[in-house]
């Protein structure tokens, strides 16, 4: 009945505070503003670059904290917000188009914490500043051009294959093929079940076949509507110069996209909605590329660069354009040489059979279309869009194409994977559209943040105030946990990497430093009651926390079940709320627990007392 | 300090039919304007699209509505938010227009008089998304009531868990019913609040269960009414102060926590009430109600708790 802990038990309370409490202190340091530089499709970050980019910060003049080449990126920290404008003028002017040039936040954390991968919390964009937008793939679509394209595809295979048929129609779920007699469509059924796996075939009699997707095939085209979108959008937002943007899929067939510090929200629609088209042409094997380089570009013909920046004269006749290709991969040739595989739709097939007949041992050049928008904007208050064109690959017709062909001669697997990509690019299999936005500017962010700031401050005066008043000394215990319990949850946050604070989460700290001197209060009405049954003060210390261990528990198990399920069911601010919520119901629990109790011990524990200040 | 010297025990029990009209008629009372009145659902369900501007000086608000209308937003409900030189627009969801740009449209409109309008928050949530979230919100609060139920059926006996969901069903119910009658908008937060009443109220349901659980087997003698009176004024002055110290936080986070967080706390403020209350009342009766008597209580397993637990402090 001594109330004394082993030195091990403090020693552990002591370890566990102070662990928490670094974590914490990143958020301390506060943050830098940057301007990161990262490299666009045809460049890479390095040494160089880094040099070239100090060199140009030290003719304008900007006093800079420091210049790193940190992941691929380039990372120059500044001392104000109006040199960070500066800065990203100069770079983006002087760097060209090549590279991407955002402004960041980035944390101040010294670099010994750094080592210890302590960073500050993660600010949600109600905080921050920023746009949410939640997309949702028109799968539907997706699907319904597959059944275009199969209808497409029997009518050609058939034809091919001399299979005489009365008609194939395309309805609602299915493609049903009518034959004229039972041992064409015997025969066909088998014909099409080898050429196409992943299909069902039924004979509905009546002469009729009915051709649908099996379960697995759908979700093949679903997945694959959604992963190709997810490709487009990360390349966009590339593009807009985001300095952490999150593109990530959600659920079977939606896509978050969160910018933060973004704020022409606007101009990040009209990126993201952008469209992109591929188109085959003819490289012009008849005038000299380097008259048309002088500026004497022949009629008919167009003179655009390739990726490597070396200029190719093209016919202005589109042999193909990218809307035809179904799907585009990358893999291997029978010697282990990077490829590309393209599949077009039937109308493609035939287009490219016939431009391609006569053409054959001849140059073809890949042409990539984009859409991008430039700083002007037209009367209308309108972007202005440049049309901005590149020769993405050269490759010789080797025989006559038809609706499935390759490309050879690529020089690593990464370019094949990278031109699969772009190929997929042009030709949208489902479009998307955005279902859920939510903007925050911002001057509002900041606000937020003080807002937050102010409640938690105001409400852990209060509660300061009034426990040494009621509790007396006790009650600066319950406030050294309730200090510490702060420190801990922050340490927590920072500790967790998917772990966002927001505004909601804010609340939910407030909400716990009113909740979380429950359990103390418990404690300390018990250890009341025991003195008032006249227990010995030492007894009563015993007693109260003794009894009051298991009501703790379950009053706070239960109120963490409500936390894990919003977390579970809820989205975006609720989420923020219910981690905060139940990473304050846990800390409090040892602070409030083990925490003051070692305080008690080591005050009062031990020493003979008459009363106690309670 | 004591501000609660309860050396008698309150007769708390003998209230029990006073307070039970007054509960059914809060129930009926909140059914009635949640029929009638419904919620004003906020933008997180019903979908559609809220716009908030900040202007340099006090916003004109007629303006503000004659730009829209002239640009075709005539049904636009145009208010203040927080303070006179922010205004909020809401728009309904609308047929044929590409929804995503119904906010860029609206700046466009409020700029086009050559002021300066700062854009502090669009939000545009589609119908479908409207329709999930209303669900999920539903499947959370229905799953989180099973749960508890669950575990407080485990932990403690049939009827307390019986006891302690009808507690949080009437704190629900009111809540929502307060919602309803004021008009308040109902949105994602104030769900996030309701739950934490949930939680919150259940704290509470279970502290004092846990002392009439204790109380039934260190009490000897005494009818099942007089151990939850004696139960009842052992906790209270705990109830009190710990409901007062989160009251106080809430009251910080209301006053200091800005407009957006306002549904927030109210719904708190407000669930914190009534889950005091009826943690006292609704729990308590109800388990009375039932039957509950001392060979209910008197497990074995259970009484075991605090001595394996004893080495963590």
């Amino acid at each position: 009945m001594l109330n004394k802990y082993p030195l091990w038990k403090y020693l552990l309370v002591i370890f566990v505070v102070a662990i928490c409490a670094l974590y914490a202190s990143p958020n301390l340091y506060g943050e830098d503003y940057a301007v990161q530089i990262s490299a666009g499709r045809n460049a890479t970050v390095d040494t160089g670059l880094l040099d070239q980019v100090r060199t140009e910060l030290q003719q304008s003049e900007v006093e800079t904290k420091s210049v790193s080449l940190e992941q691929d990126q380039i990372l120059v920290r500044l001392k104000t917000g109006e040199d960070q404008l500066v800065v990203k003028e100069v770079l983006e002017k002087n760097l060209g188009g090549d590279y991407v040039v955002a402004l960041n936040l980035a944390p101040a954390t010294p670099d010994w914490l750094q080592t210890l991968g302590a960073s500050p919390m993660k600010l949600g964009l109600d905080l921050r500043g920023g746009v949410h937008f939640l997309m949702e793939v028109d799968m539907n679509a997706a699907v319904n051009r597959a059944f275009e394209q199969m209808e497409d595809d029997f009518r050609n295979s058939l034809r091919e294959e001399r299979l005489r048929y009365r008609r194939v129609e395309q309805l609602s779920e299915s493609v049903e093929i009518q034959f004229r007699d039972q041992e064409t469509l015997d025969q066909a059924i088998g014909f099409l079940e080898d050429n196409n796996p992943g299909l069902l075939f039924s004979d509905e009699g009546n002469l009729v076949v009915r051709a649908t997707l099996s379960e697995q095939r759908l979700r093949e085209i679903r997945e694959y509507a959604l992963k190709q979108n997810i490709t487009i959008m990360r390349n966009r937002v590339n593009q807009l110069g985001v300095a952490e943007p999150v593109i990530q899929r959600q659920g079977s067939d939606r896509i978050v996209v969160q910018l933060p510090g973004i704020q022409d929200t606007a101009r990040a629609k009209e990126i993201l909605n952008a469209t992109a088209t591929l188109q085959f042409r003819l490289v012009d094997l008849d005038h000299d590329v380097r008259d048309a380089v002088e500026g004497r570009v022949p009629p008919g013909s167009q003179l655009l660069m390739d990726r490597q920046g070396q200029p190719q004269l093209l016919q202005n006749r589109i042999m193909l354009t990218g809307d035809h290709i179904v799907d585009a991969s990358s893999s291997f040739d029978e010697y282990g040489r990077p490829q590309v595989n393209i599949k077009l739709d039937s109308e493609g097939g035939t287009k490219m059979s016939n431009s391609t007949k006569d053409n054959i041992g001849k140059p073809m050049a890949t042409v990539f279309i984009e859409y991008k928008p430039t700083a002007e904007k037209n009367k209308d208050g309108k972007t202005v869009f440049e049309k901005q064109e590149e020769v993405i690959n050269v490759a010789t017709i080797q025989a006559r194409l038809g609706n499935s062909f390759r490309i050879t001669g690529i020089d690593s697997p990464a370019e094949a994977q990278n031109l699969s990509l772009l190929l997929r690019a042009g030709a949208l299999v489902a479009p998307i559209q955005i279902v859920e936005e939510r903007t925050v500017g911002p001057s509002l962010g900041q606000e937020n943040i003080d807002l937050g700031m102010q409640a938690i401050i105001w409400g852990l005066i209060l509660i300061l105030a009034f426990m040494p008043i009621y509790y007396r000394k006790f009650g600066l215990v319950a406030n050294a946990a309730l200090l510490v319990n702060l420190v801990m949850i922050v340490g927590v946050m920072s500790m967790i990497p998917g772990a966002t604070l927001t505004l909601p989460g804010m609340a939910g700290i407030v909400l716990t430093v009113g909740m979380a001197v429950d359990a103390n209060v418990l404690i300390f009405e018990r250890i009341r009651e025991e003195l008032r049954d006249g227990r010995s003060p030492q007894q009563a210390i015993h007693h109260g926390y003794d009894s009051a261990l298991s009501t703790i528990a379950d009053a706070n198990i239960t109120t963490l079940i409500a936390a894990l399920i919003l977390f579970a069911v809820g989205s975006g601010p609720v989420k923020g709320f219910s981690i905060t919520l139940a990473i304050g119901i846990m800390t409090s629990m040892f602070t409030a627990i083990v925490g003051t109790r070692a305080i008690v011990n080591s005050v009062w524990g031990g020493k003979r007392l008459k009363t106690l200040s309670i | 300090m004591r501000i609660f010297d309860f050396d008698k025990e309150v007769r708390f029990m003998s209230l029990r039919l006073p307070a039970l009209i007054f509960s059914t008629i809060l129930i009926v009372g909140s059914i009635v304007s949640l029929a009638i009145n419904q919620l004003n659902w906020g933008l997180d369900f019903t979908g559609g699209t809220v716009i908030e501007v900040g202007y340099q000086q006090p916003a004109k608000l007629e303006q503000v509505r004659q730009q829209l209308n002239d640009v075709g937003f005539g049904d636009a409900v145009v208010q203040n938010f927080g303070s006179s030189e922010d205004v909020l627009i809401r728009l309904a969801p609308r047929e044929g227009v590409k929804a995503d740009t119904l906010g860029d449209q609206v700046l466009a409109a409020l700029r086009s008089a050559g002021e300066q309008v700062d854009m502090r928050r669009i939000e545009f949530v589609g119908p479908q998304v409207g329709d999930e979230l209303t669900e999920q919100g539903g499947l959370a609060m229905l799953v989180a009531l099973i749960c508890i139920l669950m575990y407080v059926a485990m932990r403690f006996e049939w009827r307390f868990g019986l006891g302690s969901v009808a507690a949080l069903i009437h704190d629900v119910i009111i809540t929502l019913g307060l919602f309803s009658v004021l008009q308040l908008e109902f949105d994602l937060t104030v769900l996030a609040a309701l739950l934490a009443v949930i939680g919150y109220s259940l704290n509470d349901t279970i502290v004092v269960m846990d002392r009439i659980r204790e109380n039934f087997r260190k009490l000897r003698k005494g009818e099942p009414e007089e151990i939850i009176n004696v139960s009842l004024t052992q906790t209270m002055s705990r109830t009190i102060i710990t409901s007062g110290t989160t009251i106080l936080v809430l009251l910080a986070l209301f006053f200091k926590g800005g407009a957006l967080i306002h549904g927030f706390a109210t719904a708190l403020l407000f669930g914190i009430f009534v889950g005091t209350y009826s943690s006292i009342y609704v729990a308590s009766s109800v388990a009375l109600l039932l039957g509950i008597s001392k060979e209910d209580l008197m497990p074995t397993e259970v009484e075991k708790e605090g001595a394996d637990q004893e080495p963590l402090v």
